[in-house]
């Protein structure tokens, strides 16, 4: 069996600047694989070269096996990759429930009617907002609105779920029902790609993770090795004057 | 929105009604009155066609005279060979293909290509119209003879207009009305979600198109001679996004709000001041900006979102005092 | 030949034109859909001086381009600054300032009809015959077409020597940058949006001694100049002149080899191309 995404040296430049420099890497099945790296080192380029965003300059990208780099972004959403944003984005003119139900139309699930409206409901409750189905998202604190797009990426019911820094932002308590609501996600069977900066997330949660730094990969494997690497560490203290 | 609750069925039972009752008018009155419901209902149409796209995307489309034109030109050049109706779909079958093409090439890219694109169609399809009529026939115009009169073409717009209203009302409970909805909050939200932005785009352009150039074509009759600087006058295009801006494009019936005191007051205006036609539209559109940007509709909206909380504030404060 | 020559002649004024739009887009943000009146409005205003004054159009140009920018200046800081300010983001500020300057596209064509009426304008101004290369020539068309080169030239110096220049340029590249670095970015986008509406002026003023004007033809000019922009890459200085020569020597084949009847459909054809093929711009790069 192939690997839920594999990453084959891919390569995305912004006019002089690479900043996502031959990178690979391979996510299993249900695995929730951390990505970390000092500002700036290309993490989010990659969600994006990943989600279709973007295009990468070179290398492949594939989803179970099945190439999807060079697919629009609308496409590799059919296929079952979901997203949420760094800088939350929530449909500001609807209230939750429809933002939800957006995620599980048009992508890799196409439900309408009862049933879309029964599958909102029950992803609210399961990110915390059971009975807030029709508040305006504009209304609600960041937090809420954090949950409000995690529960709309996975109404696609998507193969990998892409989380670009979900849980910054977030105050000690609700970064412990943040990380709850992770780990239960990923009990379920989800295979799950997480952008973070909170160490402690990365250790409670994650098996494996990649460092990356300035676009290239620095150390690949196991959390506890990674992160106890010196070369890790330096480049977050970040005097790597190379 | 996507449940079939009884109250939602009580805004087109409504519509229905109001388009009956309008139905009578030329039962009373054949003259100016008729002349003026005909333009009004002409423009509801164009505008409520306009803002089924340029609602959702926030495109200003400037293509109206360009669909409208050539609906006109087909019922005038097939006049003579085919059967009314057929020619109306087929103004409505060019000017979709004509959307097609446009949207094509431009909103895949972006929005402003699209309103610059949109800005000289009419007057490119003009000049090609125009050069085609010289060289493959002699005469400028074309005579359109037929048996309609005014009241039947007031009926047919009027038809025109429920199948807009009704086809919008569809569409806003369809999954490519939500398409829509999301689109216009945030596009790459949209793709995020699976969403092909740029074909529904296309599509909702194309029906837009459509129901334009069947209008055109309706009211080929009334022109009794068509010319192609009178059917592709471009200000048509400005109207029509003036009045339906000036109602709002938030609810279906929102450019109606302005389709008709605008009407009533563009035919005061040129009765009475021919030259000052830009005028007024060049004040209106700034007012739309810097006063009514959500439009007339918009603007009550809030109103009444305010007049609500205050009265729930004023609630409180004498729960409050009684406590 | 000649058809390239009359086409160049052409080109050097809507170069002009084109320049003070991509200025008022690529710097100020603003896409201003009433430069064609701007453009007719400085027409009018040399006709007048010419026919009422005898003043000559060259120094006509004195008069209209500094009028031409302090009148865009307070529109910039009246109209358009405060939908800048309220703008959420670009696409916002798109809409409205395409709608507000629809608004002044009428009010401005509004007033024009008013104070000449819809007739067709011309006068005869340098209508002697040039030689270039054996062919003829008017006159006139020569003179603009120097006159546009030197306006050219003088812009050029100015964004390219000068301190407020290299602003300019700067906050066309990237607005939010400029101003960590100390521009003011307000400032230089009204700068940008003033000088912009004085070339425009001037582009008016030369193409009024060899065309024939009238108050409504000021849209067919905002689209030529907007597809000459695009053509050239937003906020590219060196594209549109390029673009607008191109343009120029297109329309004149078109009208000579085919029908003059269809320039703008030449113009179209262009712009086409441009969409299918270079949707950045001649010079541009590939967005990211
Ligand atoms: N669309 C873009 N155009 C140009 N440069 C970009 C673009 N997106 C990202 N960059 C640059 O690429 C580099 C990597 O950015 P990226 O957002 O991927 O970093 P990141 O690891 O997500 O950082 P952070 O932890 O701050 O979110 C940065 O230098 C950034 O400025
Ligand atoms: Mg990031």
């Amino acid at each position: 069996m192939s690997a839920a995404l594999s990453v084959t040296t891919v390569r995305k430049s912004f006019g002089g600047l690479v900043a996502v420099n031959d990178l690979s890497f391979e996510v299993e099945r249900g695995e929730l694989y951390g990505l970390i790296g000092p500002n700036g080192s290309g993490k989010t380029t990659m969600l994006n070269l990943i989600s279709g965003a973007l295009q990468p300059d070179a290398g492949e990208i594939k989803l179970a096996g099945a190439t999807i780099s060079g697919l629009a972004a609308h496409r590799i959403a059919r296929l079952g990759v979901a997203r949420t944003f760094q800088l939350v984005r929530v449909l500001p003119s609807m209230d939750a429930e429809r933002n939800v139900m957006a995620g599980a139309v048009f992508g890799h699930r196409s439900l309408w009617g009862a049933e879309l409206h029964e599958l909102a409901r029950e992803l609210l409750a399961l990110v915390g907002l059971r009975g807030r189905e029709h508040v305006p998202v504009v209304a609600m604190t960041y937090i809420d609105q954090k949950r409000v797009e995690l529960a709309r990426a996975i109404a696609s019911d998507p193969q990998v779920l892409l989380l670009d820094e979900w849980l910054a932002g977030l105050n000690p308590s609700e970064l412990a029902i943040g990380i709850e609501l992770i780990e239960r996600l990923s009990r379920q069977g989800r295979t799950i790609i997480m952008v973070e900066h909170v160490m402690d997330a990365i250790r409670t949660l994650c098996g494996r993770c990649l460092v990356m730094s300035s676009g290239r990969l620095i150390k690949e494997g196991g959390v506890a090795e990674v992160l106890s690497d010196p070369e890790v560490v330096r480049a977050y203290l970040g005097d790597d004057d190379a | 929105m996507t449940r079939f609750l009884p109250d939602e069925f009580r805004i087109p039972a409504i519509g229905a009604g109001v388009i009956v009752l309008a139905a009578l008018l030329p039962l009373f009155d054949d003259g100016f009155y008729l002349a003026m419901a005909v333009n009004i209902v002409l423009y509801a149409a164009l505008c409520t066609a306009w803002a089924l796209f340029s609602g959702p995307t926030h495109y200003i489309s400037l293509a109206t005279a360009a669909f409208f034109g050539l609906g006109t030109y087909a019922v005038a050049l097939g006049n003579e060979l085919l059967p009314f109706p057929l020619l109306v779909a087929l103004g409505a079958a060019i000017a979709a293909v004509l959307a097609g093409f446009v949207g094509a090439a431009t909103l895949r890219i972006s929005g402003v290509y699209f309103v610059i694109f949109t800005l000289g169609l009419a007057e490119l399809v003009r000049q090609i119209v125009s050069w085609a009529q010289v060289k493959w026939s002699t005469r400028m115009g074309l005579y359109v003879f037929t048996d309609f009169t005014e009241a039947h073409i007031y009926w047919m717009l009027l038809a025109l207009t429920a199948a807009v209203f009704l086809t919008g009302w569809l569409i806003n409970r369809s999954r490519l009305g939500f398409a829509m909805q999301i689109i216009g909050n945030d596009e790459a939200v949209a793709r995020h979600c699976g969403i092909d932005t740029a074909r529904l785009k296309i599509i909702l352009f194309m029906i837009s198109g459509a129901f334009i150039g069947m209008a055109g074509a309706i009211v080929a009759p009334r022109y009794l001679y068509v010319a192609p600087p009178s059917a592709f006058n471009p200000t048509i295009s400005f109207l029509v996004v003036i009045m339906a801006l000036l109602g709002g494009t938030r609810w279906l019936w929102g450019p109606l709000v302005g389709v008709i005191p605008f009407t009533i007051v563009m035919e005061f205006v040129s009765a009475n001041f021919p030259n000052d036609t830009s005028i007024v539209i060049g004040i209106v559109f700034l007012v739309i900006v810097y006063v009514l940007p959500d439009g007339v509709t918009g603007r009550l909206e809030q109103l009444l979102a305010r007049m609500r909380r205050t009265s729930t504030a004023s609630k409180a404060a004498t729960v409050k005092e009684a406590a | 030949m000649e058809i390239l020559v009359t086409g160049i002649l052409l080109g050097g004024t809507y170069a002009l034109i084109a320049l003070g739009l991509t200025l008022q887009y690529g710097v100020a943000r603003i896409m201003n859909l009433a430069t064609g009146e701007t453009l007719v409005a400085a027409c009018f205003i040399t006709f007048w001086l010419f026919a009422s004054y005898q003043v000559s159009p060259l120094w006509g140009l004195v008069l209209v381009a500094p009028a031409a920018f302090a009148i865009n200046w307070a529109i910039y800081m009246w109209l358009l600054k405060p939908l800048v300010d309220r703008a959420k983001n670009q696409g916002m500020l798109e809409v409205d300032s395409i709608l507000a300057t629809f608004g002044l596209l009428f009010l401005f064509q509004g007033l024009m009809l008013r104070g000449f009426g819809g007739a067709y304008f011309t006068y005869t101004y340098l209508a002697e015959r040039f030689e270039i290369f054996g062919s003829p020539y008017a006159l006139n068309r020569v003179v603009a077409f120097l006159a546009a080169l030197l306006i050219a030239a003088a812009l050029y110096l100015f964004l390219y020597r000068t301190r407020s220049g290299t602003a300019v340029r700067a906050v066309a590249v990237n607005p939010n940058s400029s101003n960590l670095v100390g521009i003011d970015v307000a400032a230089t986008a009204a700068l940008a949006f003033a000088l912009g509406g004085a070339l425009t002026a001037c582009g008016g003023t030369l193409l009024s001694t060899f065309y024939t004007f009238n108050a409504s033809m000021g849209v067919v000019f905002t689209l030529k100049a907007l597809i000459i922009v695009i053509m050239g890459g937003v906020g590219d200085v060196r594209g549109a002149t390029l673009a607008a020569l191109i343009l120029g020597i297109t329309e004149t084949a078109v009208a000579s080899l085919i029908d003059p009847g269809l320039m703008l459909a030449a113009t179209y054809a262009l712009f086409m191309l441009v969409l299918l093929f270079r949707p950045q711009g001649i010079f541009g790069k590939q967005p990211t």
